[in-house]
Order: structure tokens, then C-alpha cells, then sequence
């Protein structure tokens, strides 16, 4: 079907539920009355990103009040939206939620944590350990969190799962200034989203926050890419914004009918080779 | 064009978002700082105006009676120029008071409690006008460590400590610096006739090319030999990162319980913010 997704280019506040809760709450609101069928939100969208030792204190159970809220409010529009979950055994998760008609439609808790450069999610936060589609009002959908979508693996994986459409929360840290028109980490995530579109004939939604922790900037530009890999619409550089896109079965079905790559993978020739490298690697 | 080239436009939109967010994310407008005559804080004043308007920005200039008078006369066309408000305190009482009971220090010593003496001041000024002191040390000095640790190294906030002074002579040209301010020698300003690139015996512009290489490429010693830099100049500049790594942290607080500051105790600054 087509339908309208709006994505909101937020600045949460480091640590801040309630405030990030009224926040999300005014974007969802500017959703519903611009006709917006989905609202996505960037990675931690509720707590900010850099929480070091503040991850359990804003650690959410998925029936908190404040998701219920959010539950709540999915009655009216679908909602996308990272925060930190705490599980029943007190793991905390890196996660994003996909609400959708006053109930929980899906979780998924970022699978790769990265711990390198200025990253250390992995000090403080569990893996995620799945990685699968589901299907929504919009079709069949997969979600990814941030460094997530730099494994080539969970894309594809949810584009096998029957995943037309990719949903990508983010929070990237702008970084690697040169001569060249854009920041190194925001060229670099505009030739993976387009890329990834391409090769698994996918929309790709990503949507990535802007503000400043502790000196960092995050670069927004949240983008809808559409199955052939073209950016159909883009977010401000560095500034808020609320990003309304158009999103047109046509273009999926077209693609799919131009550029059958995805009816052409060979999940048995894969699975054998997987299969034979995980052996090798045991030996 | 030399590596350290940058899109001038897309990092003066960085720096002047980073003080308009992290400056009022407090609950502040204001910001201070000391101006010195020289390209490094007029381009963080000139950031800062930008971003907080020029109101809000109070520049202290602070000579002692052996700063050259061009120095003051820069800082002065400088604030003219942006419309910040501008003040003159004379350090030479303090410090000569000081020295008083100390008529033998030498140079650095005297350097030392001139940058100090300044902070005071700044920190003082930051108290009585509700402003973030802003800072202007840049990459290079930081990692030469060729700054007074309590002294010009200490502020709020630093919107330049991440760019090499190449990249602060580029900046300040989109920011529209005073020519006379850009195209002068840098110097510390603590005697007459005193340069950086004389006391430190390279010029920036090598010493960046190095230092971009060795810290932000992260080039092996046998690398950069290969790319042309001298053994004894890639030795020297590493052993001046190494061993002024100590004014770049915070001090040492030795360990006894569980939670220790900034080992198990980990928050961002703008917790809550």
C-alpha cells in the first residue's frame, strides 16, 4: 500500500524519560495530524545516547508506564522508537520497538554493539541475539539499530525474512571532517543506506538524531531510499527536522520486476557454504 | 591542497552549533573569554558571537606591561569588529606582586602564573556575568602540550581543541578575521619579540602535517619515514605528545574502593542535560 512516513529528526536530552517522553509524544501528534501513517525515531530516542552508567537508570520493562503510553498512542499512527530495555533477568538492551494498532508488534534488540573508536555499548549493554522480519500495515518489515546495518549479514537476513522495507534508527556521531562537501560518517552511511536498498530491493527508512553530547555532534540527515537505491527524500544536515516522505508500492513492485535479485538468491547455496565456513572455523 | 584542508563552511556550522547547544543546555546565554590579540581566540570569539549573538559574548583582554601594545591593539579590532563587549585588565600587579617574593623565577615560571593569573580572572568574570569560559587552545598546542596546564588550558568549553592551527588559519579566513590578525607570527606574547614557531623550532604547518598523520591516521614510525619526515623530527614530536600527555587528563586519584571516579563512576558531562 502507499502510505506516508514521517521521520523524526529529534534531539533527545542525555538521561532525560520525561522529557524525551513529551518530546516523542509532540512528534507523534505532528505525525497523526500531517497524515503520516508511520512515525519513526532515532536510537535511544528516549534516553540519548551517551549513558554510560545511566543505562539502568533509564532502562525501561516493556510494560512501563511510558511505553504503555507510547502503546497508547500506536492506536492512532505506527510508531517506531529506540530506547533501553531492561529484561525480567536485568539485561539491558540497546532496543527499538515497533508499535502498531494499541500493541507491541515487534522488538528488536541491537544485535552489534560497537566497542571501538568512540563507541563502548558493549561495557554497558547485552547483544541482541535475533534478527527477524514481522509484517505490519505497510508490508513485512525488519528493523536495525545503527552499527547494526553495517554487518552485511542482519540486512540480508531480514530481506530473506521477507522484509521489503528496512527500518534504521540511528544515533551517528558526526565525525571525519576533510575538504569534501560532507562529514566522513555521513558520506559513509549515505552509500550504505543506498547500497543496501539496492542490492536486497528494499526501502531502506533511516532516521538519525541531531544535538551535541559531551562536544559530539550527531549529523541527522535521515533519508527514505527507495528499492533502487535512490534517497527520495532527506533530512536538514546538523539541525532538527521532520522529515515527511511518500512511500509508493509501485516503486517496490517495479523494482522487483526490473531487479529480481532478491527472487534469484539461493538460500540453499548459501546455507551449504555458511554451513562448511562455521565447520572450518570450529576445526 | 594539503590534507589538512577542510570544508570551512560545514565545520564553522559544527563549532558554532557545538557552543549555541552546550553553552544554553545549562541553562546559560553567556560565554567569556580572553582575548589575546592572536588568531586563536579571536576565531573562537568570532565562533562565538556567531552563535550566542554578540551581546552575549564578553571578551577580557589582559596584558602584562612586556605584551607587545600591537597585541592589545588586535584584540581591540578585533571586538570592534564582531560588536562584543570588551575590557582591559592589567595583570602586571598581581604578577609583579608575586614575583616580589620571588625576584629569581625565570621565563616559564613567570609565563606560568601570567596564563594562571589570566583563568583567574576569566573563572571570576565567568561567576559575576553568568558565562561559560571558552577555551582556545587547539589541537596542536594540546598535543604538543605547548600551553600552562590551570592556565590557558582551562575552560568550560573548547570549540577549537579538536583543529589543528592549520585548520584555525583556514577557519578564520571564512570567518572573516582581520587580515592583520591572521597573517602575523603566533606568539605566546610573554617578551618582547617572542614567536612559537622560533621557541619551538618547526613551523606549524610541518608540525600539522606530522601530527594529522601520526594521531588522526594513526601512520606506523616506519610509514611516515617512507612518506619523508625525518627520524629525529617524527622522534621529537612523539616524545613532546608522550610526555605532556599528563596535562591533557585529569588527575591521578589513587584507587581504594569499588566505584572510582571516571574508572567505574562513568557519566557524560551533560548528564541530564
Amino acid at each position: 500500500m502507499d502510505f506516508t512516513v514521517a521521520l523524526a529528526q529529534v534531539k533527545p536530552k542525555l538521561g532525560c524519560i520525561a522529557d524525551n517522553l513529551a518530546m516523542i509524544e509532540a512528534a507523534v501528534e505532528k505525525g497523526i495530524q500531517e497524515g503520516a501513517g508511520l512515525v519513526i525515531f532515532p536510537e535511544l530516542a528516549l534516553t540519548g545516547y551517551f549513558l554510560k552508567d545511566l543505562v539502568p537508570e533509564v532502562a525501561l520493562p516493556l510494560d512501563s508506564p511510558e511505553i504503555m503510553r507510547l502503546v497508547e498512542l500506536s492506536r492512532h499512527i505506527s510508531i517506531a522508537v529506540g530506547f533501553v530495555e531492561v529484561s525480567r533477568d536485568y539485561r539491558f538492551f540497546n532496543a527499538a520497538l515497533y508499535l502498531e494498532d494499541g500493541a507491541i508488534r515487534h522488538l528488536h534488540r541491537k544485535v552489534y554493539l560497537p566497542t571501538y573508536g568512540l563507541f563502548d555499548e558493549q561495557r554497558y549493554l547485552a547483544r541482541g541475539e535475533r534478527l527477524r522480519a514481522f509484517d505490519s500495515k505497510f508490508g513485512r518489515v525488519g528493523i536495525l539499530v545503527c552499527e547494526d546495518m553495517w554487518h552485511l549479514s542482519a540486512p540480508y537476513i531480514l530481506a530473506m525474512d521477507g522484509a521489503t522495507t528496512l527500518f534504521c534508527l540511528s544515533s551517528s556521531p558526526g565525525r571525519g571532517i576533510t575538504a569534501e562537501e560532507s562529514l566522513g560518517s555521513t558520506s559513509a552511511w549515505q552509500k550504505l543506506t543506498a547500497t543496501t536498498a539496492m542490492f536486497l530491493n528494499c526501502r531502506v527508512l533511516y532516521c538519525n538524531r541531531v544535538g551535541y553530547e559531551d562536544g559530539v555532534n550527531f549529523w541527522g540527515g535521515s533519508e527514505a531510499v527507495d528499492p533502487s537505491g535512490s534517497v527520495t527524500v532527506r533530512g536538514k544536515i546538523l539541525e532538527e527536522d521532520f522529515v515527511l516522505a511518500r512511500i509508493g508500492e509501485g516503486a517496490l513492485r517495479r523494482e522487483r520486476i526490473f531487479s529480481p535479485m532478491m527472487r534469484d538468491e539461493s538460500l540453499p547455496i548459501t546455507m551449504k557454504e555458511l554451513r562448511r565456513i562455521e565447520k572450518e572455523r570450529a576445526c | 591542497m594539503s590534507i589538512l584542508t577542510v570544508n570551512a563552511k560545514l565545520l564553522r556550522k559544527i563549532l558554532v552549533g557545538f557552543i549555541r547547544e552546550e553553552v544554553t543546555k545549562v541553562g546559560i546565554s553567556r560565554a567569556v573569554l580572553g582575548l589575546s590579540g592572536g588568531i586563536d581566540s579571536a576565531l573562537v570569539a568570532s565562533l562565538a558571537a556567531e552563535a550566542l549573538g554578540p551581546e552575549n559574548v564578553h571578551a577580557c583582554v589582559m596584558p602584562y606591561r612586556t605584551s607587545n601594545p600591537e597585541s592589545e591593539e588586535h584584540a581591540r579590532l578585533l571586538a570592534e569588529q564582531l560588536g562584543i563587549s570588551f575590557e582591559v585588565i592589567e595583570i602586571t600587579p598581581m604578577v609583579d606582586a608575586y614575583f616580589g617574593l620571588f625576584p629569581d623565577a625565570d621565563n616559564m615560571r613567570r609565563g606560568n602564573k601570567m596564563a594562571r593569573e589570566r583563568m583567574t580572572i576569566l573563572y571570576d568574570h565567568s561567576a559575576a556575568q553568568s558565562a561559560l569560559v571558552l577555551g582556545t587552545s587547539n589541537k596542536t598546542e594540546l598535543l604538543l602540550g605547548y600551553g600552562t596546564l590551570h592556565g590557558d588550558m582551562a575552560s568550560a568549553l573548547n570549540p577549537i581543541g579538536d583543529i589543528y592551527k592549520s585548520q584555525v588559519w583556514q577557519l578564520s579566513e571564512e570567518m572573516g578575521v582581520p587580515r592583520a590578525i591572521i597573517d602575523k607570527k603566533p606568539s605566546a606574547d610573554l617578551w618582547a619579540g617572542q614567536t612559537d614557531e622560533q621557541e619551538l623550532g618547526f613551523t606549524y604547518r610541518e608540525v600539522d602535517e606530522l601530527l594529522y598523520r601520526m594521531v588522526d591516521l594513526r601512520c606506523s614510525r616506519e610509514e611516515l619515514v617512507a612518506l619523508g619526515f625525518a627520524p629525529s623530527f617524527i622522534d621529537l614530536i612523539y616524545g613532546k605528545v608522550q610526555n605532556s600527555h599528563f596535562k591533557r587528563r585529569l588527575p591521578v586519584i589513587a584507587k581504594v574502593s569499588n566505584r572510582t571516579i571516571d574508572r567505574e563512576f562513568r557519566y557524560s558531562r551533560d548528564w541530564g542535560k
